[in-house]
């Protein structure tokens, strides 16, 4: 064992070695792929000759913190692992945070802040479709360019929001065909929290069940934000005995709602239960007991089986611990950084005019989900799956549907 | 509907009643320690949620100690978090007392604010230490699920427990306000300070532990609403709104008021959610409400005191 000190100097020396040719090429590379500032920012953003800065705009406190933090934690892997690979344009990424503090006007002043004083190149945030709706003018106003992970209602367009999850249609349509198809199911009880996001999307589900698949929507209920008690509501379905119970129950309410429901012996062996509002984040909240059985309607899930993925889980817990875990949005939120790498790559500049014209088109095959691809109405396309929940908070992908093209003002839905 | 035989709307009927009465034992637990605040010291405690998911959160550390060191225990740890939720939730009481809402006690209008920023300070403790996402405690197998008394007739049996523990605290509650010394020096306190600091009792002190104790209640109903509801930094906001409702309306001073109160917003409420859909059954129980404090300004119960 004498010898070991001399070898792991040894070794010591051969990595610095390795890591001194290594940056070499590296700056070499950098340099050359690095076009003047001048060229690459024509609008006075904060890109300098080695560094381009962006801003992440996510609550960290307050209520949403809840749900925000798997993005936030997301963007920051993303960015660590473009600078890791030299940055975009040959430019290492610095991040300014904000928080949005779980409050709309916040969000708006925020957003404003780091448009017109930190002159950021792009903004990774929001989650609730208040606060983008809140931030919306400002971004258009001061011209920036706003990543948007969450999934949503649709019905909604712009040149400065690149939306990374999906429009409602998109989410539902699949799930809904998919449960009528494979049960059977031919009556449907829809069910949700008071506010347009549940509205809009019950509504589109309703004309799909109506028109489409000629089933009948037996029930549709709203209960107000942070709801506790679901005993009554729970007793109404038991009278009406839905096929499928369509659920789109959010925050502290669901959890709620579905430790109620398997108390009352509404169990997937007689039931069967189709939500839009549970990834991986919101069952460690549930519990997974409380779901087993049930179906989500996501476009991923932490469980997915392909490489991409398995190498995003790893690096994911590798940076933010072994206990983690990535819910639809944490993915959609990691998208948001590499499309704009590749809109900016493809632009030859940050400028936001022509990120924003560069952005269609653009494709990712490294996306954990599988393949994405920007669409003309700034939405992704994307696959939709359905997951069925066990135990231990995971979900097994039972259906995967085609490449879906994002319809955020769906016809006849509306 | 059609196609549903008598003795299926029985069960329906019967699970309706259970439902009304189970969400009168939740309105009521989470009221109680704030009745004993509200009513004995006049002191409108914003923070009782916070003190609600302190006893939330005490639970779920018993329950992954539990899972992880002594797994044989994971069938009662239950009944053991709930006496320590009280008693983490009573010395928090305990020393939010001492060092904020004492030095309040003249300005009560003050102490609104104080527990508000209280509120606010003990939900980013609880977000720092735990995390913003909620977490769910392990339960007992035995206390998920429902009991099948006949075909179709299932009740809830988190609903049931709930029940006793309601129904044993507010028996404690009246024997510790109404037979006990402590109770007495309480309620001597309430009717007059002055004169009871005269005769020789220490109203700090009854002041301090009235406190802690509607702050240790607050505790017990935390940790039993883990079998219904989440745990999370901010999950005692959801309650707050509805635990003073219930306080005002069944009128300030008086446990009794609490109680009529608790049970008819409960049955109100949850007659109408069957009947109607959610938020609209919410406004018309607010609507009822007003509509009777514009009658009865004290509340249900009002107490009588000479003005």
């Amino acid at each position: 064992m004498k010898n070991l000190p001399n070898r792991m100097a040894l070794t010591k020396r051969r990595i610095s070695k390795l890591l001194a040719a290594l940056s070499l090429t590296c700056a070499t590379a950098s340099f050359a792929a690095a076009p003047p500032t001048a060229q690459v920012n024509t609008t006075n953003l904060a890109v300098t000759d080695d560094t381009v800065t962006v801003g992440i705009l996510h609550s960290l406190t307050g209520t949403m913190a809840i749900s925000e933090t798997g993005s936030v934690e997301a963007e920051k892997l993303a960015i660590d692992q473009i600078n890791a690979m030299g940055g975009v344009l040959g430019r290492q990424i610095n991040v300014i945070v904000e928080d949005g503090a779980s409050d709309w006007p916040t969000f708006a002043e925020k957003s404003k802040k780091l448009l017109v004083n930190d002159k950021v190149a792009a903004v990774f945030g929001c989650w609730t479709s208040a606060s983008r709706k809140a931030v919306l003018p400002v971004f258009e106003k001061e011209n920036g360019m706003l990543y948007y992970p969450t999934f949503y209602e649709g019905l909604e367009q712009s040149k400065n929001v690149i939306y990374t999850g999906q429009e409602a249609t998109q989410q539902i349509i699949a799930g809904l065909d998919w449960i009528a198809k494979e049960k059977g199911a031919k009556t449907f009880y829809l069910i949700g929290s008071d506010y347009i996001w549940p509205r809009t999307s019950n509504k589109i589900a309703r004309k799909h069940i109506e028109n489409v698949l000629k089933g009948e929507v037996v029930g549709e209920e709203y209960y107000p934000l942070g709801h506790t008690n679901f005993r009554s509501l729970i007793n109404k379905i038991k009278v009406k005995k839905p096929d499928v119970i369509y659920s789109i129950v959010v925050g502290g309410s669901n959890v709620s709602w579905y430790k109620q429901l398997r108390s009352a012996g509404i169990t997937p062996d007689k039931w069967n239960l189709l939500t839009i509002s549970v990834t991986e984040d919101e069952v460690l909240g549930i519990g997974g007991e409380n779901v087993e059985g049930f179906y989500s309607m996501m476009k991923y899930f932490q469980s997915l089986d392909n490489p991409n993925n398995q190498e995003f889980v790893k690096a994911f817990k590798t940076k933010w611990g072994e206990d983690s875990v990535i819910g639809d949005v944490t993915q959609a939120a990691y998208l948001g950084p590499w499309l704009w790498k590749a809109a900016v790559e493809k632009a030859g500049s940050f400028d936001i005019d022509k990120v924003a014209a560069a952005s269609p088109g653009i494709e990712l095959n490294t996306a954990p989900e599988g393949y994405v691809k920007v669409h003309e109405n700034h939405h992704l396309v994307t696959k939709a799956r359905v997951g069925k929940w066990n135990k231990s908070g995971q979900a097994e992908v039972i259906y995967t549907s085609d490449l879906i093209e994002p319809n955020p003002f769906p016809e006849g839905y509306q | 509907m059609e196609g549903m035989s008598l003795s299926e709307w029985g069960s329906i009927i019967a699970m309706q009643g259970f439902a009304g009465i189970s969400l009168f034992s939740v309105l009521l637990l989470m009221a109680l320690g704030l009745a004993i605040i509200f009513g004995q010291m006049g002191v409108i405690n914003m923070a009782h949620g916070e003190f609600m998911a302190i006893g939330a959160y005490t639970s779920y550390m018993i329950a992954m100690f539990v899972e992880s060191y002594a797994g044989w225990f994971m069938d009662y740890y239950f009944f053991f978090a709930i006496v320590a939720a009280f008693f983490v939730a009573f010395l928090a009481g305990y020393a939010a007392e001492y060092l904020l809402i004492r030095h309040l006690y003249k300005r009560p209008l003050d102490t609104l604010l104080a527990t508000w920023g209280l509120s606010l300070i003990l939900q980013q403790i609880l977000r720092s230490s735990f995390g913003a996402r909620e977490v769910s405690p392990p339960l007992p197998e035995w206390l998920i699920g429902s009991i099948e008394i006949a075909e179709g007739l299932e009740i809830p049996i988190n609903g049931l427990v709930v029940l006793g523990l309601t129904a044993a605290v507010t028996a404690g509650v009246f024997y510790l306000l109404f037979k006990s010394r402590w109770g007495l020096r309480v309620r001597a306190t309430t009717q007059n300070r002055v004169m009871s600091g005269a005769v020789g009792i220490n109203t700090q002190k009854v002041d301090r532990v009235t406190f802690a104790l509607g702050c240790g209640i607050a505790g017990i109903a935390g940790a039993a609403f883990t079998t219904i509801a989440s745990t999370g930094p901010t999950s005692g906001s959801l309650y707050i709104v509805d635990t003073f409702l219930v306080v005002v309306f069944g009128g300030a001073a008086s446990l009794l008021g609490t109680i009529a109160s608790a049970f008819s917003i409960a049955q109100a409420q949850s007659i109408m959610e069957f009947f109607m859909n959610g938020s609209m059954a919410k406004v018309l129980t607010l609507l009822t409400i007003i509509a009777i404090l514009m009658f009865r300004p004290e509340g249900l119960f009002a107490s009588k005191i000479r003005k």
